[in-house]
């Protein structure tokens, strides 16, 4: 459907990829963890590394959590619009076919938040 | 012999008359379409505006007259709490903050009311709902000045009271209700009557006026609790315009029920997620409670707003939309909120807190089926935390529904445990929402919702921050630069209660008035 109007109506849209100074942005949730009451939402380089994200970007953001450090990377389970997707940490965040306004969720079993609330 | 004589006085009916219809005229050089270029192309069909039949009749004097007695009175109130100390007799200062995310939230809401029942009240072919909704714009701008002139006196005395109206246009959870009613009054006029004068006013008003202004009685808020009531008298006003506009637009013309059927799901959603705001006051910012939001729903929505919808069924309109998932949610969402703001209590303008064992026996209480299992555990986590110094300040944005603007913390219906996350693609970019609902508010009006001013977007993008910052500096600190442009004072206005200036005055204020040191 379309906005009813008295005339042509078109705008840009607030958040183009063009106005993030050459970021992109990924939005990012850590399932079974809702002590971070939302999806958190971060400003990166299209060539950033996977890995790097990983290692660099998610502690600062989940860190607080004392699930946080036992979690072993090696088995989380990844999903990108809620589908099953691996991500190659080797790759960039273009390469392993991130855009603007991607979001991705990883789940981490056996943990399941503060006494196992999922918190 | 019988001698005419001039009637000296109009009768009630005839002056009403006079003073509304009489203001009516037939344009004869001018074109109807012309004159009212908004009545036509949202597709309702009016066939007769003189159907139209007013609920309340009242003319410019008479309203002058009848509002400036009540007015009298609020302000003697208002003046004697003032005069003796009254925001002393509160039962706590924590209570300050449900007020202060009043001023800030909703009473600039009753501005844009006015703002937008003026416009309507101008793009109307009809005399009489053009007459009706100049009265609302008056009452709905009083309700502004009202509270604002109430709520000042705590500026005296309390942070974060001190910028309301520049805060509405920056501050990340203030774009929430903002967009609410940038969305309404964006909207043709017949939409915006359906949204603010039916489904805002009328099914959603009594759950931000009656529970929150009976918990300022509770709560020894005299001032809220002054103009709440002032305010609540014109509301009844409101909502029977609100439902009269409804039954009018679908008498006129059978073509009308879809498109009102549309706007009535839309804007009980929309309306229902800015009540997140108001469940979360009632359940965790009223330091002595009145009712729980779920209590309250139940009440005012459930019963009273079921009853409604009862009545209107004989036009074909059926309950609005999503009302299963709004009825698991009654369990969560206040829940949902708090911790939410809990955790962005650095970028708020007022203090958060977890609550005492009391207030969590309260909850459990109230929540039989949703607090300790899945929200005691968090809270009672967040304060043996902060007791040991490590007190959670989440620093990472969090990702927001394109459509309300409320962070993705919404979780799915029928499982308290997931984020509900929904998509769509559109002219090749990513929108996300919160909700089935938002999702196809959004789907209906792309064009719309693309321009959303998202804050969390807007802070990326290096347009939050004061005038002549520089993100590229060595050491930028960048929620010391947006609380800046928030006024956002940190330390004062921020952060926990424990310890906060307004909780160490209000102790200090009150000792005096109870002890002789």
């Amino acid at each position: 459907m379309a906005v009813a109007a008295l005339r042509k109506y078109e705008f840009e849209p607030a958040d183009a990829p063009a106005k993030f100074h050459g970021a992109q942005l990924l939005y990012v949730g850590w399932e079974d963890h809702l002590m971070f009451c939302a999806p958190f939402a971060f400003p990166l380089p299209p060539t950033m590394p996977f890995g790097t994200v990983v290692e660099q970007v998610l502690p600062g953001a989940f860190g607080y959590h004392p699930d946080f450090a036992r979690i072993d990377w090696a088995k989380a389970e990844w999903f990108k619009s809620g589908r099953r997707w691996m991500p190659d940490f080797g790759k960039s965040l273009a390469d392993n076919g991130l855009g603007h306004k991607d979001v991705i969720r990883f789940r981490t079993p056996g943990l399941t938040g503060i006494a196992g609330s999922c918190s | 012999m019988d001698m005419q004589v001039a009637k000296k006085k109009l009768g009630l009916k005839e002056r009403y008359q006079v003073m509304t219809r009489g203001l009516d005229w037939t344009p004869s050089y001018q074109k109807m379409e012309d004159i009212y270029p908004y009545a036509a192309y949202e597709g309702i069909k009016i066939h007769d505006w003189d159907k139209w039949e007013d609920p309340f009749r009242l003319t410019m004097d008479a309203y002058w007259k009848y509002q400036a007695e009540k007015e009298r009175k609020l302000y003697a109130i208002i003046d004697a709490y003032a005069q003796n100390n009254g925001h002393l007799n509160v039962t706590d200062a924590r209570y300050l903050n449900a007020v202060k995310l009043f001023l800030t939230g909703i009473s600039p809401l009753e501005y844009m009311a006015h703002r937008g029942f003026a416009h309507v009240g101008r793009q109307f072919p009809g005399a009489g709902p053009r007459v009706a909704c100049l009265m609302q714009s008056l009452d709905e701008i009083r309700h502004a000045q009202t509270q604002i002139h109430s709520l000042s006196n705590y500026n005296k005395y309390y942070n974060g009271f001190h910028d309301f109206r520049h805060m509405l246009e920056r501050v990340w959870y203030l774009s929430v209700p903002r967009s609410f009613f940038d969305d309404a009054v964006t909207a043709g006029p017949f939409e915006f009557m359906v949204a603010i004068g039916f489904s805002f006013e009328y099914v959603l008003t009594n759950l931000l006026f009656v529970p929150f202004v009976s918990g300022a009685a509770y709560n020894g808020d005299m001032g809220t609790m002054t103009f709440g009531f002032s305010a609540q008298s014109d509301e009844a006003r409101h909502m029977t315009l609100g439902l009269e506009v409804i039954k009018f637009i679908l008498e006129q013309d059978p073509d009308n029920l879809p498109i009102v059927q549309r706007w009535i799901d839309k804007w009980t959603w929309r309306g229902y997620r800015v009540l997140t705001l108001v469940g979360m006051m009632m359940d965790y910012m009223l330091p002595k409670r009145i009712m729980s939001w779920k209590e309250a729903w139940e009440v005012y929505f459930e019963e009273n707003g079921g009853a409604l919808f009862k009545d209107l069924a004989r036009y074909g309109i059926r309950p609005p939309k999503w009302l299963d998932q709004i009825s698991f949610d009654k369990d969560h969402i206040s829940h949902q909120a708090w911790a939410t703001f809990y955790q962005y209590g650095a970028a708020a303008a007022f203090n958060t807190w977890t609550p005492s064992d009391e207030e969590m026996d309260w909850l459990s209480q109230k929540y039989p089926d949703s607090f300790d299992k899945y929200y005691r555990p968090r809270l009672e986590y967040w304060r043996e935390q902060a007791a040991q110094g490590n007190r959670f300040y989440n620093k990472t944005l969090p990702m927001l529904c394109q459509t309300c603007q409320i962070p993705m913390l919404f979780t799915e219906p029928g499982d308290p445990t997931k984020i509900c996350y929904r998509e769509v693609d559109y002219q090749g970019s990513k929108y996300h929402f919160c909700s089935d609902g938002c999702k196809e508010i959004f789907e209906h009006e792309p064009e719309k919702y693309v321009q959303a001013w998202l804050p969390v977007h807007q802070i990326y993008q290096g347009n939050c921050f004061p005038e002549g910052a520089d993100p590229t500096a060595e050491g930028f600190d960048a929620l010391a630069e947006v609380l800046k442009y928030y006024h956002v004072e940190m330390g004062r206005d921020n952060l926990d209660f424990e310890g906060s200036e307004d909780q160490k005055n209000f102790d200090q204020w009150r000792g005096q008035a109870t002890k002789n040191a």
